[in-house]
């Protein structure tokens, strides 16, 4: 039960990347590839009905991890306090940035928000892969399974560490890198011209990035924690996930040299996803290892909720995400093909 | 230790006051929003089509912050609250997680199609992608009073492990008998948010002889529906919601009243200054027996004042919940008046003209917000000194490892963003009414 709860986190917080992160992506490369104000207004068309329901997907894990977890809600959000909140502050003004660049038709209007929106969004994909880090890596866990992390201390990862160290920022540029690609992708994919060419190299140039950074990570994380390829070891069908990551990025090179840029985005899906899941299958049981002494680490055992609560969770859990993913086809499909913005307006 | 804790109260209840401000327009305007275009679809009447579209507009500004203030609602659960989601997160967790997934995908996902649907769709599946939103927006509204209600009246849940609780039933859970008469007096409260907002901008029009067409139609509906919503949210469901305070938070009653003595016979105070150190009201205005007769139906009935409870359980700050209370109560009674006055005036066919009634009524639209928040004050106040009803104490829910110069931070830095967000709202709001209905509603259809 605890395991199935686990997939299901795991499943809403990999959806959460995979939606999300292509509209933080093409916010990341906003500035860069949108030069005009129909381009720009194209890049925000093509994420405008989206963005708000792909950012549901975080709550609803946020919700579901409460419920199933609560021991490492608590602790994980608490002992984060800092940089969770400044993600909150992030999410607003990024989601602002969206809403209210076409309120005016003023040009320092619209600049202020396309910096606001470009901006959160860099800084979001930092933050999320150093939130990543931070799990990998592990917490100053105390016995009764709470702990509290300074923004940074010295930047080395030690038990005493903050949330920033050069581990925690190494995947923070992974996480930026690849929302980018992804992002890049998703633009190519949804307009044309020149916009559509600038997005297209825009996500060849992030995917060199996504090479040098994750190879570094996937290193460096041996390092650190050398007991994550222990599951792999033991069971080697887990193989097929970093298999899935690596097939997925040289995906995103081959399709991208050929212009195929739907198959480009899926293959910067399958990267995420292989990725993902390669973190989870390696660190499972864990869902936040202790820095100090490693028995203090949160497992999905010693966190989980009681059975009867998980066990009519999954049914009505099922009957809700089965109904969540029917909407999304219905909305993706509704708003599918190029974007193509209205020459007047703003 | 004890400043931590204030600063961890006083972040999420600015947070909570601010957000839902914006929820109770969303609400409110979503059902209106449906009504208006339901008849037009119904008699083919386009005005009400573009007057639907420009309310779309201002509920648009309203979601986009209402979601961007949310999100942190969410998470301060864990952020400023450890130790409460340790403790209850196997219970109210469900309902939480509940919301996501049944009414945070849905309202999402069908206000894109609302906002940039409307001509890809057609009329009919444009409606039907508002009642979708509207649906959401209840649905949402229904999991979160369940889980303030299990806060006031703890149900479904048995002891768990290391001294937390575990959920027991989910039907008790959801069918709180609490939660039904607190939601529908919540949802009738937006209404009247949602009737006044509309009936004020129609006065506005009308009062300043521009895009008249339009201000009737507004003053028509706002002041119709505000009639029956502040109607309905005094009876049955204020009444209903007062006696299930009387008979499970009898405390929490006499300290809303300002009762300090146990009587026969209590009176209904309508005015009055408690004061603490003599435990007495100052300058009482009351009706006699009143109070009795409410929550009993009995003139003569004993009401228990606050002596008849020791002071550790009485609500940590009982002159804010007093005036919460009447300030809520008070402007109820007048939203009842202005939207019965309105509603004789049409009848009489002179509303439109009045124009010392259509002052009123422009300048009466922020009230329902005050008696919003003040109807929230006084459940949570309420509530205090427990986190949990009767099982968890307030001091005993923060977040141990976060000290209160990190709380201090976070609650300065939501108060300046905040800020921000509040002059951005009111400046865009004001932007879509000086624009008007005629050109927000061809500018939106394109």
């Amino acid at each position: 039960m605890e395991i199935l709860w686990f997939c299901a986190v795991a499943f809403m917080l990999c959806m959460y990347v995979l939606l999300d992160g292509f509209d933080l992506g093409a916010g990341i490369l906003h500035l860069s590839i949108a030069r005009t104000n129909d381009e720009r207004r194209t890049v925000l068309g093509a994420i405008g009905p989206f963005w708000d329901g792909n950012e549901v997907w975080l709550i609803a894990a946020g919700g579901t991890l409460y419920f199933a977890f609560p021991l490492l809600y608590a602790s994980s959000f608490s002992g984060f306090y800092l940089p969770l909140t400044i993600v909150l502050w992030l999410l607003i003004l990024r989601g602002l940035g969206i809403e209210m660049r076409h309120q005016v038709d003023h040009p320092m209007w619209r600049s202020f928000w396309d910096g606001t929106f470009s901006a959160g969004s860099s800084l979001l994909a930092i933050f999320l892969g150093a939130a990543l880090g931070n799990v990998v890596r592990g917490v100053p866990l105390g016995p009764d399974g709470y702990f509290f992390e300074p923004l940074w201390t010295s930047f080395t990862v030690q038990p005493a560490a903050g949330i920033l160290d050069w581990f925690t920022v190494l995947l923070g540029l992974v996480g930026l890198t690849t929302l980018a690609a992804h992002g890049g992708n998703y633009v190519a994919m949804k307009t044309t011209g020149e916009l559509q060419a600038r997005a297209r190299a825009r996500a060849r140039f992030w995917s060199w990035g996504v090479l040098f950074t994750s190879c570094a990570a996937a290193f460096s994380t041996s390092e650190i924690r050398p007991d994550i390829w222990r599951n792999f070891a033991e069971h080697e069908w887990g193989f097929i996930f970093p298999i899935l990551g690596a097939a997925g990025l040289c995906g995103m090179f081959y399709f991208n040299r050929r212009s195929a840029d739907v198959k480009a985005f899926l293959s910067s899906c399958a990267f995420i996803v292989g990725m993902l899941s390669s973190t989870a299958f390696g660190l499972f049981p864990s869902v936040l290892p202790s820095s100090t002494i490693p028995a203090y680490g949160l497992t999905v055992y010693n966190t989980a909720a009681r059975s009867y609560g998980l066990g009519i969770g999954i049914a009505w859990w099922t009957v809700g995400i089965v109904v969540a993913l029917g909407y999304f086809i219905y909305l993706f499909r509704s708003f599918r093909g190029k974007v193509h913005v209205t020459p007047e307006g703003y | 230790m004890e400043d931590a804790l204030l600063l961890h109260r006083l972040q999420f209840a600015f947070t909570a006051s601010y957000h839902y401000l914006f929820p109770q327009i969303t609400m409110g305007l979503g059902l209106l929003i449906v009504i208006m275009k339901w008849i037009s679809l119904r008699t083919g009447n386009e005005l009400l089509n573009s007057s639907a579209r420009f309310w779309g507009k201002i509920f648009a500004i309203s979601f986009a912050v209402g979601v961007v203030t949310g999100i942190p609602m969410e998470f301060q659960f864990g952020t400023n609250w450890a130790r409460f989601s340790t403790y209850a997160g196997g219970v109210i967790g469900q309902t939480l997680a509940m919301e996501g997934v049944f009414a945070f995908f849905l309202e999402s996902s069908f206000l894109g199609l609302f906002l940039f649907g409307e001509k890809k769709l057609g009329p009919k599946l444009h409606f039907l992608s508002a009642v979708m939103v509207f649906l959401g927006s209840w649905i949402s509204g229904y999991f979160i009073i369940v889980t303030n209600a299990w806060m006031q009246h703890p149900a479904g849940y048995a002891p768990g492990p290391n001294g937390t609780v575990t959920l027991s039933s989910l039907g008790d859970l959801l069918l709180n008998p609490w939660a039904l008469w607190q939601y529908l007096h919540n949802m009738t409260g937006a209404v009247v948010t949602g009737s006044f907002c509309v009936a004020s901008a129609g006065a506005y029009y009308l009062l300043a002889r521009r895009d008249e067409e339009y201000g009737k139609i507004f003053v028509r509906t706002g002041v119709i529906a505000g009639l029956v919503s502040s109607f309905l949210m005094a009876f049955p469901t204020g009444d209903a919601q007062g006696k299930n305070i009387a008979f499970n938070q009898p405390v929490t009653l006499a300290a809303m009243e300002g009762l300090f003595q146990t009587v026969d016979g209590a009176p209904l105070v309508l005015i009055g200054q408690p004061d603490m150190e003599k435990k007495k009201l100052d300058n009482p205005l009351h009706v006699p027996r009143m109070l009795s007769f409410l929550t009993y139906n009995r003139w003569g009935a004993e009401v228990k004042g606050l002596d008849a409870f020791p002071s550790s359980v009485w609500p940590t700050n009982i002159p804010l919940l007093y005036y919460s209370y009447h300030i809520m109560v008070g402007l109820g009674t007048l939203f009842i008046a202005i939207t019965a006055a309105g509603t004789w005036l049409l009848w009489r066919r002179r509303a439109y003209g009045a124009r010392p009634f259509l002052w009123v009524l422009m300048l009466s639209f922020p009230f329902p917000f005050i008696a919003n928040t003040a109807g929230w004050t006084t459940a949570e106040l309420g509530r205090q000194p427990w986190l949990v009803y009767g099982l968890l104490r307030t001091p005993a829910g923060t977040s141990a490892t976060v000290s209160a110069g990190n709380a201090l931070f976070t609650l300065l830095g939501f108060l300046g963003l905040y800020f921000v967000i509040g002059v951005l709202f009111l400046f865009l709001v004001m932007k879509a009414l000086g624009a008007g209905p005629a050109h927000v509603s061809h500018h939106e259809r394109e």
